[in-house]
């Protein structure tokens, strides 16, 4: 019985960082409608440039985080003015398949520079802890800052979207474009910082990813899917219907893991593929999917 | 000088001109009204004014400085703002969150959130309502306020009475002395040729993109008007 | 003398396209005849261009002509690679037969699949068709029987087929599929079918208000795209020999397709025959670069995007007004 628990518990906290993940996706989705399919690769590309600094360096992964966090925004930033803002207009295909090419571009240029080897961030002592609750149930540290820390980002999106006047102009640049400029809005330069601000907490679950597990230059993708299927399952433009729908994909992919070895990605997959035969627009959909 | 001189303003929907050379002034405190039937060029003129369509640098300038084919975000900071037709309100927002927005690009001057309540006191009372949850009439008059916010020096309103009844039109007009109280001066696109006439201290009338009538209500004629209007 | 009136004449061909038809026809013989004259090697080549080009036409008509963008075709291509082995190698049926048989199999699997997918829109159906592809093949990979996760060799299938045969009967085949996708596209865009697609393609709600069903319209094309890439997926597997779960599902079919539409031009017909040619050409200058190629491939793809959406030849076509598929019906007198 503890073991199911166990098990629940750890699913739960692996919905965080699937909440990271998913969140930085949803941002851009938000304000942009565009799904970013290099999305993933960003991760994985911030979670190489951490590991890149940390071992010449000597650093600790979580000072890392301070290096590398604003570094991925400046990234950001840069590539949605001058790549991506072009891509944007009525027709959905121009920035899927930009974004994909750049998804291939990135897995390779990874896989040139740091081979296909798997690699990780180590933090010693603390990603093996754990915290003991009584009976043989017990949380791990690390999966439980990670959850702290995707609820605090979306704590302050939050803020940042209800209460600032950087907040409100991405909600009227997503409402409406034309309408948003005769307020005064530059939509290329809040696109900029949308995507700044994506890929800022995409590399703060990259860096999280490489410390949890290990990481390949290929994973990209996967995570992909992953942020894809939590935004969905939780619902279109709802900020925390994307912890739910992380949970609810940790939850049932710890659940298949267990049943058996293979199962463990098929089964949030075929959640997934639930949710979406019985709620169509997600769990705490706002918007609806256009 | 003129608050806004347009000359020679002309506009391009691909091979489709819309525009044939517009020349347009509002002076200093003016409200100044254009009417026209359906496709004459009315929005397609207040869209080159605000940069959501090119424009000649030299053909429009806000008190002097060129701003044609300046992008609209620009435009507004420099003082002119625009109540877009069909209101276009943020759905998403509530009717404060709406007036907020409009002070993203905030100058300096007499608007603001307290003022516009003093002004709309029935958006005072229904704040935190979604802002598409009022009624046609008020959310028209959201949009108005939301204009202001940004202390335009020229405020244009495009179409504001459309689809909205008589009476509703008459209390959203009778806004615009409290308006033009405050030193913001007006330019109305109406369909509606009295009320324009009741409104404007200058009128112009627009036919196929060119003005085809110019002139204070008081010196014009039935005839003239309808004349200029409809072409025939 | 009374003024009678005649009917404008609607022209559907033009002078390049019966020149194209005259070029066609003889590369045509000359493929059907390589089996007799060009070397092995020369063959596998046309082999793997042939099939290349079958799968750039489907995913053309998807997203170029259906504007149903799928990143999961690959998913198709696998199951159509696996019909190999569960038909092949359990059930002992001849491979060639099987290739058809794929199709048909792919085709009824897209029907629950499409019944779920079409629940999402636009980008959101991209990623959904990859989410799918994904799940068949983690399904395959789970499934012990034919060859879980490390895959089978399938040279059992075709044994007991001369070396000769094999090879021409796949040409032939992989002739029949990349021909015959593109004229079975030419034709159905020349049809009224395809002047409704066209329509969708432009603006769903008009379309709708002219009485086309922009729903049905959708099925058809993504049920013919997914049979499509099933049977040129059973054929790959023939050519191959051995099949595992992450050659078959894999991301680079699509990536491929994307690269050879993309470049070749989207939303005509003449432009994956040359996105193919571009495709292949560019594999062979850079085959020495590895992973390089891909990047290279990657930043070709992207540029087109960014400044040549209408890719080679959109570009050509635009200029010179090239047509050697001609679609459009010109109104003459």
């Amino acid at each position: 019985m503890s073991e199911w628990i166990n098990t629940l518990l750890q699913g739960l906290l692996l919905g965080g960082l699937y909440s990271l993940f998913a969140t930085g996706l949803a941002l851009s989705f938000g304000v942009m409608r565009m799904i970013n399919i290099a999305h993933g690769d960003f991760a994985i590309l911030a979670a190489y440039a951490a590991i890149a600094v940390v071992e010449p360096l000597g650093l600790n992964p979580f000072v890392v985080l301070l290096l590398i966090v604003p570094l991925m925004g400046a990234f950001g930033y840069g590539l949605q003015r001058l790549v991506l803002n072009r891509t944007l207009g009525h027709d959905i295909l121009p920035p899927l398949l930009v974004t994909f090419g750049l998804s291939i571009i990135i897995q390779n240029l990874l896989l040139v520079t740091f081979s296909a080897d798997s690699r990780s961030l180590n933090v010693g002592k603390l990603g093996t802890a754990s915290l003991a609750l009584g009976g043989d149930i017990a949380l791990g540290v690390l999966p439980l800052i990670i959850m702290a820390v995707a609820v605090a980002v979306l704590l302050g999106l939050q803020w940042l979207f209800s209460a600032t006047p950087l907040g409100r102009a991405f909600r009227a640049a997503s409402d409406d474009r034309e309408a948003a400029q005769l307020m005064g809005i530059n939509n290329r330069h809040i696109y900029g910082l949308a995507m700044a601000l994506a890929m800022a907490i995409v590399a703060i679950a990259g860096v999280f990813l490489a410390i949890r597990s290990n990481i390949s230059p290929a994973d990209g993708p996967a995570r992909l899917l992953y942020a894809f299927e939590a935004v969905i399952i939780g619902g279109l433009g709802s900020l925390w219907g994307t912890l739910v729908g992380g949970i609810i994909l940790g939850v049932a992919q710890s659940i298949g893991l267990k049943a058996d070895p293979g199962w463990g990605t098929l089964a949030g997959h075929l959640a997934f593929l639930a949710v979406l035969v019985v709620r169509p627009n997600g769990l705490f959909a706002r918007t609806r999917d256009r | 000088m003129n608050l806004l001189e347009a000359r020679g303003v002309t506009a391009f929907y691909g091979d489709f001109q819309a525009l044939y050379g517009i020349d347009l002034t509002v002076a200093e405190g003016e409200t100044v009204a254009i009417i026209g039937s359906n496709g004459a060029g009315k929005s397609t003129f207040l869209r080159a004014l605000t940069g959501l369509q090119t424009a000649a640098r030299d053909s429009i300038r806000l008190a002097g400085q060129a701003i044609g084919g300046l992008s609209a975000h620009h435009v507004v900071s420099l003082g002119l703002a625009m109540v877009p037709e069909g209101r276009r309100l943020f759905p998403s927002m509530t009717v404060e969150e709406n007036l907020l927005v409009g002070a993203y690009a905030k100058r300096p001057g007499p608007w603001s959130l307290a003022r516009l309540y003093e002004l709309f006191p029935i958006l005072q009372e229904r704040r935190c309502s979604p802002a598409t949850a009022l009624s046609g009439g008020q959310q028209q008059l959201i949009a108005i306020g939301r204009a202001l916010m940004s202390n335009p020096r020229l405020l244009l309103c495009d179409e504001i009475s459309l689809g909205l009844a008589p009476v509703v039109i008459k209390d959203i007009y009778a806004a615009l002395p409290g308006i033009k109280a405050e030193g913001t001066s007006v330019l109305v696109v109406e369909q509606d040729v009295g009320q324009a006439l009741r409104v404007a201290d200058r009128l112009y009338c627009f036919q196929e993109g060119r003005v085809s009538l110019e002139g204070r209500p008081d010196q014009l004629t039935r005839a003239q008007i309808s004349l200029a209007y409809f072409g025939i | 003398m009374t003024h009678t009136h005649t009917l404008p004449l609607v022209d559907r061909s033009t002078r390049a396209s019966r020149v194209g038809l005259l070029l066609a026809v003889l590369l045509l013989m000359a493929a059907i005849s390589t089996p007799w004259w060009a070397e092995r090697s020369s063959q596998r080549l046309l082999t793997e261009f042939l099939y290349t080009l079958a799968l750039a036409q489907m995913w053309n008509l998807l997203a170029g002509y259906g504007g149903l963008l799928s990143v999961g075709q690959q998913g198709f291509i696998g199951l159509g690679g696996y019909c190999l082995v569960v038909l092949g190698l359990q059930a002992g049926l001849n491979p060639f037969l099987i290739i058809p048989l794929a199709g048909l199999v792919t085709l009824l699997v897209a029907i629950p699949t499409a019944l779920v997918l079409f629940r999402l829109r636009g980008a959101y159906f991209a990623v959904g068709t990859w989410v799918v592809a994904e799940v068949f093949r983690l399904l395959v990979a789970n499934t012990a029987s034919v060859g879980g996760g490390s895959g089978t060799s399938i040279t059992k299938t075709v044994s007991g087929i001369s070396a000769w045969w094999r090879e021409s009967t796949t040409l032939w085949m992989a002739l029949a599929l990349g021909a015959g996708a593109t004229l079975a596209v030419y034709a159905l865009l020349r049809s009224r079918h395809g002047l409704a697609l066209t329509a969708v393609r432009d603006s769903e709600p008009a379309a709708e208000s002219l009485g086309i069903s922009v729903l049905r319209m959708k099925w058809f094309v993504y049920l013919a795209s997914a049979a499509g890439c099933g049977m040129t997926g059973a054929l790959i597997f023939i050519t191959k020999l051995r099949i595992s779960p992450e050659a078959a599902f894999s991301m680079d079919w699509t990536a491929t397709m994307f690269f050879v539409v993309i470049i070749g031009g989207i939303g005509t017909i003449e432009g994956p025959i040359v996105g193919t040619v571009i495709f292949f050409l560019l594999r062979e200058l850079l085959s020495d670069f590895g992973s390089w190629y891909l990047i290279v491939l990657g930043c070709v793809a992207v540029a087109f995007m960014l400044w040549i959406p209408r890719g080679v030849w959109g570009l050509m076509a635009g200029r010179f007004d090239l047509h050697f598929f001609p679609v459009q019906r010109r109104v003459r007198g």
